[in-house]
């Protein structure tokens, strides 16, 4: 991981789903049902991952490096014996920067040919 | 809850290991979210959906992963790759191309509708079984019948067509209307004949092959209608047979209307037609066999002499050829399962071995989490890969071999020269390869799954006693199977060597023939024939290199009919006995330019005329029969129709071919035949006998003929001796396929056995170090490593052996009177055997040999 940027960029452009795990494990550790819940509210019930592409992402993001198992658990009265907590990992930030990068970039073109609404 | 846990088995193990319980509290919770039926059935199909989607995504996701891990370490072992992939493209290619020869010729249905319901029919006599119809038979069996919806009649004639292009000699059949109809075919172009064509003086009709059409009629759409000469007679082309239409062999290029004239019905012994019919769709074969033997016995009783033991056989058209055509290809399947064997073990030999070889790698991956199941299927995936490529090869092979072997399809069944390639042969070459990859990979899959952290241990060694038993076991059964394909070759070998030594009573070395047909009517009159024939003789004859030159009706093994029942004043012959010969017109010097000795009295003369006693010629098998013991000349036989003398004895010749027995001859001179009778018997083969090669002789003689006639077309045109490798053509081609099997196969066995001992000498080079350091000598060391190879080729060969004789039983029809326990086949499959043992044993023997103690030593 000495270089980053060019691994990162590899990995571009994201699915959705692994995103949206990105994202919702941004500001905190999250085990896989919360990940659910945190990615539908955060898109208003738009988007409900299914438990399968959860975990298919979540396989995919372990070996490429995105997020790591925690070993820390919260308070034990909070926690399940059997969930696991998946938490991001720097390289797992830069790659959700670059596809934010990407996706503004994009947006960005979208308007200059009319696509898109300007900022309000 | 428990439904989902079944549900989730979809899931590879790993993943189902990894994530299972964290899906099964997941659902669980939005289960418990969930009220009311219709949200909670909407649930469950949701679910079932995800599941069953996401879960062909991770075994997908999974195979790409195996596929990429594949590619990576078989270009790091492109030698193990490449050997892997030739084994199994040599084990797939044999056997895709031999199940597509046999799926064509013996398996497929032919090409017609309902085609399970045509049957050909046959009369049957004491001594031979096919006989073909005589007409009158024919009307009756058609008309007492009720079995057929439909029977149809033909025979072959052949043709001279003159006017488009150079005059060309064409083979053809003559039919009745109701053949294609009940066939079932239809016309590419045109119309098939109607019943108005069969009557006797209707103008001619003909119906012509796709091929001629595009040959002699540049595929013009507009050619129906058109007026053609055959013969010198014009006939009216109505329709063109589809391209894939033979029938009823390959040979046919043109179909024209059989007109029956009535004497035709008079001579119930004049057999020349052949009969096929289509039985009722609740008709089943013995019922139709059945109901003609009661016609028979009916026909029997009402023309007694005639018809006297003459019964039918009815056959279904399918199985119209000769039980040494399937037999010869059935041996080639049995040889092409030997070489798949062999290849399969080799294959799992290879693994296994390679397996041994990453015992560390796998051990290493074990440590670091991966399962058991993800190893097998890493390694299943491995072999499937090497399998499928080896398939894709093995496909390619089949297809570059299949048009050589397309002398193997009898040329007696209605269908195609060359079988194409389709959909069953594909997934037949899937199938096998799928099943290699999947069988033979498996076991070394589950060894190398069963690898733990031992193989991790310093210096521990890799391989065990039970992969080298089961590679043994392997090595031994390669050996045997190629023992097995080696001894039978050799027997067949021994059989066409057999058979090409027999002598066909002629020498053919040095012969030049070929056929100018003379059209009727033109050519009824003897004395125009006889004409024709002088001029084209003597012109031959002053040839510079010709020596001799005749004119026969029909040349030996190119013509095997023709065969008139005889009978001999004073002696009484019973019809059970066989008292037919074969009958020829011939021009003086026949026997000489064939080689044909005379053994008594003289040849055919100008001076046998119509007008002078009815001479003959006759073979010693002929005098043999009737006179034995006794002086034939001047004696007399009855022979079609007329009364004979026998003015001289000549050698006996094959007239049937090289693996049958042939009836007598009778040689009658060719100018005693009364005009307009035996046209089917004009002399038509000329036969040069001459020292000037082949080629060189042809154009002159062309120039003789078209001077002589420059409409006559001239074909056939072939040496003797080809006719008579003909003869053994498809045996040689099989025994050359199978003579490739075998090289291929002992191939194969000698690199088993180099990877084999090669392994195990790399794995006990310590062994081999403290026996050296310790004082052993080379021979001592030598003698080690050769026991091992020598221990597993004995037992291979002794179980070679004992199966060889069982297939050599098996083929016995095949062999020629050479006997399954052939010494000379056996010792020399034995012979070769023991000189693969030692060529694949000598370069780990001599590793063996030259191992360094001291460093092997060192390095435990």
């Amino acid at each position: 991981m000495s270089d980053p940027k060019p691994q990162a960029d590899a990995l571009l452009p994201l699915p959705p789903a692994t995103f949206h795990i990105l994202m919702a494990l941004a500001d905190e550790d999250r085990h896989g049902y919360a990940i659910i819940r945190d990615v539908a509210a955060r898109t208003s019930g738009e988007l409900k991952l299914s438990a399968g592409t959860l975990y298919r992402s979540i396989q995919r993001m372990l070996e490429q490096g995105l997020i790591v198992e925690t070993r820390e658990r919260p308070a034990p009265e909070l926690d399940d014996e059997r969930r696991r907590y998946y938490r991001i990992t720097p390289f797992g930030t830069a790659v959700a920067r670059a596809e934010a990068r990407r996706l503004t970039q994009l947006i960005r073109l979208a308007r200059a040919s009319g696509f898109a609404p300007e900022r309000a | 809850m428990r439904f989902y846990q079944v549900l989730l088995r979809l899931y590879p193990a790993s993943f189902r290991g990894e994530f299972g319980g964290q899906m099964c509290e997941i659902f669980a919770m939005r289960r418990r979210d969930t009220s009311g039926l219709p949200a909670i059935a909407a649930l469950w199909f949701e679910t079932l959906a995800e599941v069953l989607l996401n879960a062909a995504a991770v075994h997908g996701d999974i195979l790409r992963q195996d596929l990429r891990y594949t590619a990576r370490t078989l270009a790091r072992a492109p030698g193990f790759a490449c050997t892997a992939i030739l084994v199994v493209a040599l084990g797939v290619g044999a056997n895709t191309a031999t199940f597509t020869l046999t799926d064509f010729v013996l398996i497929r249905p032919l090409p017609f509708p309902e085609s399970g319901r045509l049957v050909k029919l046959w009369e049957r006599e004491p001594g031979y079984t096919q006989m073909e119809l005589s007409p009158a038979n024919y009307r009756d069996w058609k008309r007492m019948s009720t079995s057929f919806e439909a029977m149809g009649a033909f025979h072959p004639i052949s043709v001279n067509l003159v006017g488009q292009g150079d005059p060309e000699r064409l083979e053809g059949e003559t039919v009745t209307s109701d053949l294609f109809p009940l066939l079932g075919i239809q016309p590419l172009i045109g119309r098939l004949f109607t019943a108005a064509d069969n009557r006797e003086g209707a103008p001619g009709t003909v119906l012509l092959s796709y091929r001629l059409w595009q040959a002699a009629f540049g595929a013009d759409s507009g050619v129906t209608g058109r007026k053609v000469i055959l013969d010198g007679q014009p006939y009216t082309v109505i329709g063109i047979m589809p391209r894939d239409f033979h029938f009823p062999n390959r040979d046919a290029e043109l179909w024209t209307a059989k007109q029956f004239q009535e004497q035709e019905f008079e001579d119930r012994n004049d057999n020349y037609l052949q009969v096929v019919a289509r039985l009722k769709p609740a008709v089943s074969l013995a019922q139709a066999r059945a109901e003609l033997s009661v016609v028979t016995s009916q026909l029997e009783r009402q023309y007694p002499k005639e018809n006297e033991h003459i019964g039918a056989t009815v056959n279904r058209l399918r199985d119209e050829f000769s039980q040494q055509s399937r037999l010869l290809l059935v041996a080639l399947c049995g040889a092409a399962i030997c070489v798949l064997l062999i290849a399969c073990a080799n294959l799992a030999s290879l693994l296994l071995a390679r397996g041994l070889a990453r015992q560390k790698e796998l051990a290493v991956r074990a440590a670091i989490g991966a399962g058991r199941e993800r190893l097998v299927r890493q390694m299943v995936t491995e072999s499937l890969v090497l399998a499928v490529s080896g398939g894709f090869a093995g496909v390619l092979v089949a297809v570059v071999s299949i048009p050589l072997l397309a002398r193997l399809v009898p040329n007696t069944l209605p269908i195609a020269q060359a079988p194409d390639l389709d959909l069953r042969v594909f997934l037949f070459a899937g199938a096998l390869t799928v099943l290699t990859g999947i069988a033979f990979g498996i076991v070394p899959a589950l060894r190398a799954g069963n690898a733990d952290l031992s193989g991790l241990r310093e210096g521990a060694r890799a391989g065990g006693g039970r992969r080298e038993r089961l590679r043994s076991a392997l090595v031994i059964a390669e050996v045997a199977a190629s023992v097995v394909l080696l001894v039978s070759a050799g027997l067949l070998m021994r059989a066409l060597w057999r058979i090409q030594a027999i002598d066909p009573g002629f020498r053919g070395d040095g012969v030049l023939t070929l056929r100018t047909a003379l059209p009727m009517p033109k050519y009824e009159a003897t004395a125009r024939r006889t004409e024709f024939y002088q001029r084209v003789l003597s012109e031959v004859r002053s040839l510079p290199g010709v020596s001799s030159a005749a004119y026969i009706s029909f040349l030996p093994m190119a013509m095997r009919g023709g065969i008139w029942p005889v009978s001999i004043e004073g002696q009484v012959v019973q019809r059970t006995e066989s008292h037919t010969a074969s009958m020829r017109f011939i021009t003086p010097e026949f026997f000489s330019t064939l080689g044909i000795p005379l053994h008594l009295g003289r040849d055919v003369s100008e001076s046998d005329t119509v007008t002078s006693p009815f001479a003959a010629v006759v073979s010693q098998s002929f005098v043999r029969r009737y006179w034995p013991d006794r002086n034939p000349l001047g004696r007399h036989f009855q022979l079609a129709f007329h009364d004979r003398m026998v003015v001289g004895v000549a050698g006996d010749i094959r007239v049937r071919g090289l693996e049958r027995t042939s009836e007598p001859q009778v040689y009658l001179p060719y100018r005693q035949v009364p005009d307009g009778y035996f046209s089917f018997y004009a002399p038509k083969d000329l036969v040069i006998r001459s020292a000037a090669a082949p080629a060189m002789l042809v154009s002159a003689v062309r120039e003789i003929i078209h001077d002589a006639d420059r409409e006559q077309p001239i074909s056939d045109v072939r040496t003797m001796g080809e006719i008579v490798e003909e003869e053994t053509a498809s045996r040689s081609l099989q025994l050359r396929v199978l003579g490739a099997f075998a090289a291929i196969a002992i191939l194969l066995a000698g690199i088993g056995i180099h990877g084999l001992l090669s392994f195990a000498v790399s794995q006990r080079a310590q062994e081999i170090g403290v026996r050296i350091a310790l004082g052993a000598r080379p021979g001592d060391i030598l003698a080690m490593v050769l026991r091992q190879s020598v221990l597993l080729a004995a037992s291979g060969v002794a179980l070679g052996v004992a199966l060889a004789y069982a297939a050599g039983r098996g083929m016995e029809a095949l062999l020629a009177g050479v006997k399954p326990g052939d010494a000379a086949a056996l010792w020399a499959a034995v012979g070769l055997c023991v000189v693969m043992t030692l060529a694949g044993s000598l370069l780990p023997a001599l590793r063996a040999v030259r191992v360094d103690p001291i460093s092997v030593i060192r390095s435990e």
